[in-house]
């Protein structure tokens, strides 16, 4: 009797200790940052939208190979050059059962535009979005647009419904202390379904049975967790704890190739690394110069491009996973960018120019970096304030948290900078989103060039960027573009671009996965052997 | 008067003080255990390198001018592909290890001593006085005390650091931080010296040669500094030793933490922070030889305090 | 007896109100709060508005007051960066932080006390040399330094122990504990370790030089006269006197591995609430850091409160003291 009761009691101990006996097929991800946000309007930022991505949609989506694809929309036609018609697909259910309508994308389209959005370009400011019938929504333009819907990649739709359940008619602002429904719970269309979110520490992901779609993927869970150490988030690669690790940091690149248990994918990004000048405010905040602005003379500013030696910080401190740059576009998205070469390296010339424009002892100014943020941003604003102590400009660095950061130095901060390091991935993949954001002319409010944080400004550069939203022929629009690269980029010395930085995806050997160069985790496309 | 005595009263009052010192019992002791003499030389040897740096160090790495990026991540002089003009190797901004651990070590040493020394001030002009006046004075300082031994240092500090960069965050210059960091670390210090200092002065003002100053009339504050302290100075320097190698770890913790000295002036805890990133990549260098410094250091000071609590403790004699 | 309670927690209470009073001018004056909560685009009637709404413009007294009932109702308002309540996130992450706290406590316990005693027992032993060498490299090596080095041997080199993270956990009511998984004991390890070795070598040290003086004493010298077995003199005796100032110095202590479990959740991961606090810091986020400030004080004057009165009840020389009074 005691035998028996000894082998049931060692059988029942062993079934446990065996772990559960399902199958269940699980991809853990990590990331430096937080998913801070769980609603798509709030913020505008890659990392965000690329996870959100696998659990809402847009009208129209983006394949593997960046064309656009069709979505929530099964197909539209420009009915006329300032309507376009788009045909909603039908059966589609938002996570919490209710039916997707064109009610919601009108919805969907209001609120994004709406205030404290953070995705206020996906759409212009003035198209009227009409419904024509459940299934058929008109966009009316006051002018004609190629690329109306060249971001709708990340603009996803909502349930009118559920928002207005929740409360959440507004999008969550960046700075603010109302804790939005929509901010804390995802509703979206999308395969998978966020079953708990855990701002700062993780989010859980379940399949959806009811996707509209097939479903490439084959993991039945997600769980993405925050390591914002990059020792501890390299070793949890490496052991096995995480699946999928970004960013690897370089110098851990050849370890973890090495290890057997994982790679690294670095493909091209589509992000460039770049300089900015406060060129707007009659005097600089933080700088040593009273009464004038040194950064409103060119000579200052083509002086601090001239004084940093771009090839060094590419291979030294990003380890040759960097391609300079001459423009604030990655060449693959503009072809003419062969027609334009980066100056070179002149230290002695930049002395020079700073003396000539009044400034034989140089100057000193604050610099605001992030430093979780970019790949080494910290490590790249270190190596460019010791470049610039060479030609007697002592900057005072200010690296902070992104957080903290980017209410700094964006609208909501005031734009309170004075020379900053920012990066930027134009979500249309087109040069337009660069004009229109780095080059236009702006207000306070940032209406116009919202991410001009400098304010460059000049009228013949706004007009081009005007005419090359409408002009329908390739060959002339890239023309109007050089043309505008020209002026505020070889002329003007507007920025100084860095260059654009590669991926470093850490990816397991058991998953396969597919990298786009604008760095979105679309994890539906991934499979786990 | 015999020869002798005589003698030994020609001999002036300082000379007489350092021979009684090298003759003493503590001076024996010391000499005695091999692990003291040892632990004091290479306190010494980090101290000299540390106060020395500007001479004998081969770069200085907070002059950005001299740094190249082309000379970073070299390994040191033995490996492959070492150099020597980079005895040690160089960090990922091209800075020499071996000059910025003894330009390290100074702001290191410095932020720790001064902060000692702003803790023992304070905390013994405060014991003094809570000790010599008493009643409400006394019961005053020592809530005051029993508030603040309530928190762990670190969380003083982190508090101190965290409200200074809330308030200050954007104007901050290099040199403020420096001050920051003392502020912050030398408060969270204070209150050992306080109550020992407290207890030992309430035991001295009973004594017959407090009662003798105070009815001949000498002042309060003469009578405390010329009489009493230099009675209670034994055991504040045994504190001093503990504090000195918890100051400098203190420092160390906040700056490998994010919030004490930035890059651009970096400190040994914040090589090892910077270091940490490259230790798997196996650039181990930029950590380990900051990482040795701070333990040897902080072990010989350890050391040291461990003697000298030994050698002044009346009872293990 | 009840007068020297009652002195004592009128001492703790006192010690909390300054510690309200100074979490609240951190909350209230440290950057200004409406600034934190509104965008660029509001207008200066709003902010007005909003400062009516929030009781900005009510007496400073008031508004302390104001403070206290809301935090004795465990509101503290919301995080500039998350934009929850400071009480769910912080409840979210005290479980973490308190285990982790708790089982490093118990390691500097269950391996300090008898390394201290066998090194006072046998001074001389190489054994005895070797275990002070470790308390002193204990006390000399920060925190994060042993992290990284444990990480690194056990964790990427070995591949035996996970280098971040708690493992799973499982969910009993409001707690969730990482000690009934095997992955969540696994992740207990390492920071266990770490976070311990500082206080393992205290008090190693502190039994070992208190057990040195008792040995001394003259009614150990009479006991060993008596012709006791060393074993009940030793153990017996001696070490319950040992332990009385021990116990009290490790209680005291837990406060303390709260505040440094600070650095070991940031070098491991641990999703505790000193990891939350340091990014706090880091994003200059105030509501968590005068949440994290009051909750922390609460804790460390309610563990010296107990641990006084312990002392009182334990120690016959302050009872009678006590009575004298």
């Amino acid at each position: 009797m005691k035998f028996r009761t000894a082998i049931l009691a060692v059988g029942l101990a062993l079934a446990f200790w065996a772990g559960p006996a399902s199958a269940t097929v699980t991809f853990k991800f990590a990331f430096q940052g937080d998913l801070k946000s769980l609603d798509p309007y709030s913020l505008n930022e890659t990392f965000t939208h690329g996870v959100l991505g696998n659990v809402y949609e847009g009208l129209t989506k983006r394949g593997k190979d960046l064309k656009i694809i069709p979505g929530l929309a099964e197909s539209w036609e420009v009915i006329e050059p300032t309507r376009w018609r788009f045909h909603l697909r039908k059966g589609v259910k938002f996570h919490d059962g209710q039916d997707f309508t064109a009610d919601d994308v009108v919805f969907s389209a209001d609120r994004a535009r709406g205030p404290s959005s953070d995705v206020k370009t996906r759409l212009p400011a003035d198209a009227k979005v009409v419904k024509v019938d459940d299934y058929t929504v008109d966009f009316i333009l006051s002018g004609p647009n190629p690329i109306l819907n060249a971001e709708w990649d990340t603009w996803y739709i909502m349930s009118k419904k559920w928002c207005e359940e929740h409360n959440s008619l507004t999008a969550q602002p960046q700075a603010g202390q109302q804790m939005n429904f929509a901010a804390l719970h995802a509703n979206g269309t999308g395969p998978f379904i966020i079953t708990e979110h855990q701002a700062g520490v993780r989010t859980l992901f379940k399949r959806n049975p009811k996707w509209w779609g097939k479903l490439e993927s084959n993991f039945d869970e997600v769980i993405f967790t925050t390591i914002s150490n990059d020792a501890t988030r390299v070793a949890a690669l490496l052991s096995g704890d995480v699946d999928w690790a970004d960013p690897i940091p370089l110098q851990d690149i050849p370890r973890v190739n090495a290890s057997g248990t994982a790679k690294v994918l670095q493909g091209p990004e589509l992000r460039t690394i770049f300089l900015g000048f406060d060129q707007y405010r009659p005097e600089l905040r933080y700088s040593n110069i009273k009464g004038k602005n040194p950064f409103k003379d060119a000579r200052v500013r083509e002086a601090f491009y001239l004084a940093i030696d771009e090839k060094a910080i590419a291979d030294k401190v990003m380890r040759g996973a960097a391609v300079p740059s001459a423009l604030m576009i990655s060449p693959l998205l503009f072809d003419l960018s062969k027609d334009f070469v980066r100056p070179a390296y002149d230290p002695e010339k930049a002395k020079k120019l700073l003396a000539d424009a009044g400034y034989p002892s140089g100057f000193e100014v604050t610099m605001d970096c992030p430093n979780d943020r970019y790949v080494n941003d910290e490590a790249i604003c270190q190596a460019v304030v010791a470049m610039l102590a060479r030609v007697n400009v002592k900057i005072d660095l200010l690296a902070q948290p992104k957080a903290k950061y980017f209410s700094k130095v964006l609208v909501s901060g005031g734009y309170d900078t004075s020379f900053y390091l920012l990066g930027w991935t134009p979500g249309s993949f087109d040069s337009w989103n660069i004009l229109a954001n780095m080059y236009r002319c702006r207000d306070e409010k940032g209406v116009g060039g919202n991410n001009n944080l400098g304010n460059y400004c000049d009228p013949k550069v706004e007009e081009l960027t005007n005419q090359v939203l409408v002009e329908g022929d390739k060959a002339k629009r890239d023309q109007l573009i050089k043309q505008a690269y020209e002026i505020g980029q070889v002329r003007d010395w507007a920025y100084v671009p860095l260059h654009q930085q590669a991926l470093a995806w850490g990816v397991s050997n058991k998953v396969k996965v597919v990298q786009r160069p604008d760095n979105q985790i679309l994890f539906y496309w991934f499979r786990k052997e | 008067m015999s020869a002798e005595q005589g003698a030994s009263l020609s001999l002036t009052p300082r000379r007489r003080w350092l021979s009684r010192l090298l003759d003493s019992d503590i001076a024996f002791s010391f000499w005695q255990s091999k692990l003291t003499v040892f632990a004091a030389a290479v306190a010494l040897v980090i101290v000299l390198g540390a106060m020395l740096a500007p001479w004998i160090a081969p770069q200085n790495p907070f002059d950005l001018k001299t740094l190249c990026l082309l000379n970073s991540h070299v390994p040191p002089a033995w490996q492959k592909g070492g150099d020597l003009h980079f005895l040690l190797g160089t960090d990922d901004q091209g800075r020499d290890v071996l000059s910025t651990i003894l330009y390290g070590s100074r702001l290191s040493l410095a932020i720790g001593i001064m902060s000692v020394a702003f803790a023992a001030v304070l905390g013994i002009t405060l014991g003094l006085i809570a000790g010599y006046a008493g009643g409400s004075v006394d019961a005053l300082i020592m809530r005051a005390a029993d508030v603040q031994l309530t928190f762990p240092a670190i969380l003083i500090a982190l508090l101190i650091d965290g409200t200074a960069h809330a308030l200050f965050g954007q104007y901050r210059d290099e040199s403020a931080t420096i001050w920051v960091l003392v502020l912050s670390v030398g408060l969270s210090f204070w209150v050992q010296y306080a109550r020992t200092v407290r207890g030992l002065t309430f035991v001295e003002r009973n004594k017959d040669y407090v009662l003798a100053a105070r009815l001949i009339g000498i002042r309060p504050g003469l009578i405390l500094v010329r009489h009493i302290l230099p009675n209670v100075i034994g055991p504040v320097l045994v504190i001093v030793t503990i504090n000195l190698a918890l100051a400098i770890i203190l420092e160390a913790t906040l700056s490998f933490l994010g919030v004490g000295l930035s890059p651009t002036q970096p400190s040994l805890g914040t090589m090892i922070r910077i270091g940490n990133n490259f230790l798997f990549a196996g650039e181990w260098w930029i950590a380990i030889f900051p990482g040795i410094t701070l333990a040897a250091l902080a072990l010989s000071v350890n050391l040291l305090g461990d003697w000298l609590r030994d050698a002044l403790n009346p009872k293990l004699r | 007896m009840l007068a020297f309670i009652i002195r004592r927690m009128v001492q703790a209470l006192l010690v909390m109100i300054v510690v309200a009073l100074i979490a609240f001018t951190l909350f209230r004056f440290v950057g200004d709060p409406v600034n934190q909560m509104v965008g660029i685009e509001t207008s200066a009637q709003e902010r007005e508005l909003l400062r009516q709404q929030l009781g900005l413009n009510d007496p400073v007294v008031v508004q302390f007051i104001h403070f206290i009932w809301s935090a004795v109702h465990f509101d503290f308002g919301a995080s500039y960066q998350f934009k929850q309540p400071v009480i769910d996130l912080i409840a979210d992450r005290f479980p973490a932080t308190m285990e982790l706290s708790v089982v490093s406590a118990l390691f500097s316990l269950v391996f300090g006390i008898p390394m201290g005693v066998y090194a006072a027992l046998h001074r001389n032993s190489w054994l005895s040399r070797f275990f002070l060498t470790v308390s002193l490299v204990g006390i000399s090596l920060p925190t994060f330094l042993t992290g990284i080095l444990l990480i690194f041997l056990f964790a990427v080199s070995l591949h035996w122990l996970p280098s971040f993270g708690r493992g799973d956990v499982v969910a009993l009511g409001f707690w969730t504990t990482g000690l009934l998984t095997k992955s969540g004991l696994k992740a207990l390890v390492l920071p266990g370790i770490t976070l311990g070795l500082f206080q393992l070598a205290l008090i190693m040290r502190l039994v070992r030089s208190e057990m040195i003086e008792v040995l001394r004493t003259d009614y150990i010298k009479f006991a060993r006269a008596r012709g006791l077995p060393d074993r009940i003199v030793y153990f017996g005796h001696a070490l319950k006197n040992t332990l009385v100032p021990v116990m009290t110095i490790a209680g005291l202590q837990l406060g303390s591995i709260i505040a440094f479990a600070i650095i070991t959740e940031t070098v491991f991961q641990w999703p505790g609430m000193g990891l939350l606090f340091l990014k706090a810091v880091q994003n200059a986020d105030i509501p968590i850091m005068s949440a994290y400030l009051l909750l922390v004080a609460f804790i460390f004057v309610t563990i010296n409160l107990i641990v006084d009165l312990l002392y009182a009840a334990v120690d016959p020389r302050i009872r009678i003291d006590l009575r004298q009074a």
